[in-house]
């Protein structure tokens, strides 16, 4: 018996020893392509972000490689959208000689992960994360999406140009840096446009379940229009329990919203005339999207959200800048970054969230935001 | 009106901690361990009403008698692979033990479920009663109290009258005298856990009723805020847990109402931790001497 063991124990070891071996061949195998890897939570609460974002950019990646000539090697990580664990997924990546890459999907692992690309010196442009932290002081992280502070004072503006609401109320989520870094800028800048604040508070990760004191205050206050900096998971609730309470304002919301009408057993009535700023509409009806919607739905059997259109977009960016910019798979992934960054802040791209994008020197995009008005269970555009 | 509509908001949100309690408090009261994977068995039985009402358009009641035979199985297997070989372990042992089934639950889920968030339809139906003007109590709330209620008294004469209940009171007492009278305390054990697990099933309907957003982790904060309040109505007793459940969520609902929605939860914990500085079984916990 005890023989029997000390086999299976030796094979075993052999086993995981080959296997060890085997990991160090890989590293060439990928002859020609570009190698361009992320992280992202693809298990855990926030799975949905980096599984959308990993699938958005691999269809992107195969659509390159179809074309033929310049072709990319894509590898995404799991970071459960934890800060330490990304870095972690991160080394992984380095050691698989990563050249550019796509930084993390969701804001605390981005942050964590951006401080590593920038001492590696590896080109970075995240589908997502949005906060300014993220790009704060690093020439070579870069965004897709609006970020924070953009997505904040532009919503602001949009209601109080368009005069959507008297009295606003604010909702929103005090642990995430996503929500209080829009709240942040759109309070600003309400204060600047003169917009009538009336009710603001808060909840978190803990507390996500019990939204009748915030949307009591809100209603006692006499709000017209309650503004939803949050993803649309807690938005779901906060609209289902507006609704048992009988008040019923208008809700504007931001990118985050997106997602909210493919929430499985939502009753999209609920969401009828809420109002949401966001880069990327799955209903759109131009060519590409429906192209990339299609196939999404085909491959992955759901609709993409904006996660996956960022995602998407992103792979086609660095595309484009590596045709331009003479990018070979042979390059160091220092060579590469000089190169990118000096395309980025110089080109003009087209993608699915929207067109026209440039990019800042602090690694921030400028794009339109697209007002959108839920009617019907459809997005229809506001403007 | 605006502190009774605070108060209702209370008693609904409180009476879904007290059901979620009631289970933790059977388990611990009769096992004496921790079952920290209750909550994660509150998600599956909420996991199978929706998915028999939503996806196969069954009649709301087979979906929670299903929910219920689906969660009592798994509590009876979960307590026979992972806890009853740890029986004369140490109480710490189990415990992890116990948290380390509840990631299990959640991680099987989401590989079975994916983490797409899902919104549950209220078995209850969506009304309400709107008492006054700005006074409206929901039909679901008014649901969980008096299943809450319910549960409670059935619970309370089950343990003091039924002799399978004087079984359950003889192991918590002393197992080992409980075995030597002729008790059978493997059996008596995993019936509270099927118990425990039924209870399970109907607080997961409940609470996705109220609050209807179901992801794999949808059982775990609330777990451990019944789990709070069981602590604070003193654990293991039944009476304990409804009080404590509902005084919790008043708590919580009038530290957002008055105080604020940023420190809630600390506020919500403060309160506990003097409870049990003053008393520190719990409000109904009683003293137990040991005997030397």
């Amino acid at each position: 018996m005890k023989k029997m063991k000390k086999v299976v124990v030796l094979g075993l070891i052999s086993a995981m020893m080959l296997s060890a071996f085997a990991g160090c061949g890989k590293k060439d195998s990928g002859s020609g392509a570009i190698r361009i890897g992320g992280t992202g939570p693809l298990t855990g609460g926030a799975a949905v972000y980096g599984n959308a974002a990993k699938r958005g950019a691999e269809i992107a990646v195969e659509e390159i490689n179809a074309l033929g000539g310049m072709q990319f090697e894509l590898r995404y990580e799991d970071d459960t959208h934890d800060a330490e664990k990304a870095v972690n997924a991160y080394n992984i990546l380095k050691d698989w000689e990563i050249q550019i890459s796509l930084g993390s999907v969701t804001t605390n692992p981005c942050i964590a992960t951006a401080a590593e690309t920038y001492s590696d010196r590896i080109f970075a442009l995240t589908p997502s994360a949005s906060s300014t932290d993220v790009t704060k002081g690093k020439d070579n992280m870069f965004q897709m999406c609006f970020s924070d502070p953009n997505q904040g004072s532009a919503s602001a503006q949009y209601i109080s140009q368009k005069q959507l609401g008297t009295k606003i109320a604010i909702i929103y989520k005090n642990d995430d840096a996503y929500s209080t870094g829009i709240f942040e800028t759109f309070t600003d800048k309400a204060d600047e446009l003169g917009i009538n604040v009336v009710s603001t508070t808060t909840f978190n990760t803990d507390s996500q379940n019990d939204f009748s004191v915030q949307l009591n205050a809100a209603k006692n206050a006499g709000a017209d229009l309650v503004f939803l900096p949050m993803y649309y998971e807690a938005a779901a609730l906060i609209l289902d329990q507006a609704k048992k309470m009988n008040y019923a304002p208008k809700f504007f919301g931001v990118d985050g919203m997106d997602g909210i009408l493919t929430l499985e057993g939502f009753d999209t009535t609920l969401a009828e005339g809420v109002m949401l700023l966001t880069p990327f509409s799955a209903d759109a009806s131009d060519e590409r999207t429906k192209n990339f919607v299609a196939k999404y739905q085909e491959k992955f059997n759901e609709t993409p959200n904006q996660f996956a259109a960022d995602a998407y977009d992103c792979v086609y960016a660095i595309y484009e800048a590596c045709q331009k910019g003479e990018v070979t798979s042979d390059m160091t992934a220092e060579e590469i970054c000089d190169i990118m960054i000096a395309q980025f802040t110089t080109m003009k791209f087209d993608g699915l969230t929207g067109t026209g994008m440039t990019w800042g020197t602090n690694g921030e995009v400028t794009k339109d935001p697209k007002g959108m008005v839920i009617q019907n269970g459809v997005y229809v555009g506001l403007d | 009106m605006e502190f009774l509509s605070n108060v209702i908001n209370g008693i609904s949100l409180g009476s879904i901690y007290a059901i979620i309690a009631l289970g933790y408090t059977m388990v611990y009261g009769i096992a004496k361990m921790l079952n920290f994977a209750h909550g994660d068995v509150i998600m599956v039985g909420a996991y199978v009403c929706f998915f028999m009402t939503s996806r196969y358009n069954m009649p709301v009641v087979v979906g929670i008698l299903l929910s219920m035979f689906v969660c009592t199985v798994l509590g009876i297997v979960i307590e026979r692979l992972a806890y009853k070989p740890l029986r004369q372990a140490t109480s710490l042992a189990v415990l992890i033990t116990a948290i380390g089934m509840s990631y299990f639950l959640q991680n099987a889920a989401q590989l079975l479920w994916t983490s797409n968030p899902k919104v549950f339809k209220s078995v209850v139906g969506d009304g309400g009663i709107q008492i006054t003007e700005g006074l409206y109590v929901s039909h679901v709330t008014l649901v969980t109290i008096a299943v809450c209620v319910i549960i409670m008294i059935a619970l309370t004469v089950f343990t003091g009258k039924s002799k399978m209940g004087k079984a359950m009171r003889a192991c918590s007492e002393d197992k080992g005298a409980a075995q030597l009278m002729g008790i059978n305390v493997n059996t008596t054990i995993s019936i509270t856990f099927a118990i425990g697990s039924a209870l399970a099933a109907i607080a997961g309907v409940l609470l996705c009723s109220a609050y209807p957003n179901l992801v794999p982790t949808t059982g775990s904060m609330p777990g451990i805020k019944a789990f709070t309040a069981a602590v604070f109505g003193g654990i293991g007793s039944i009476p304990g847990a409804l009080i404590g459940g509902i005084l919790l969520g008043i708590i919580e609902i009038f530290a957002k109402a008055y105080i604020s929605t940023e420190i809630s939860d600390a506020i919500v914990f403060a309160v506990l931790i003097v409870v049990l500085l003053v008393k520190p079984t719990g409000l109904l916990g009683k003293k137990i001497s040991e005997k030397v």
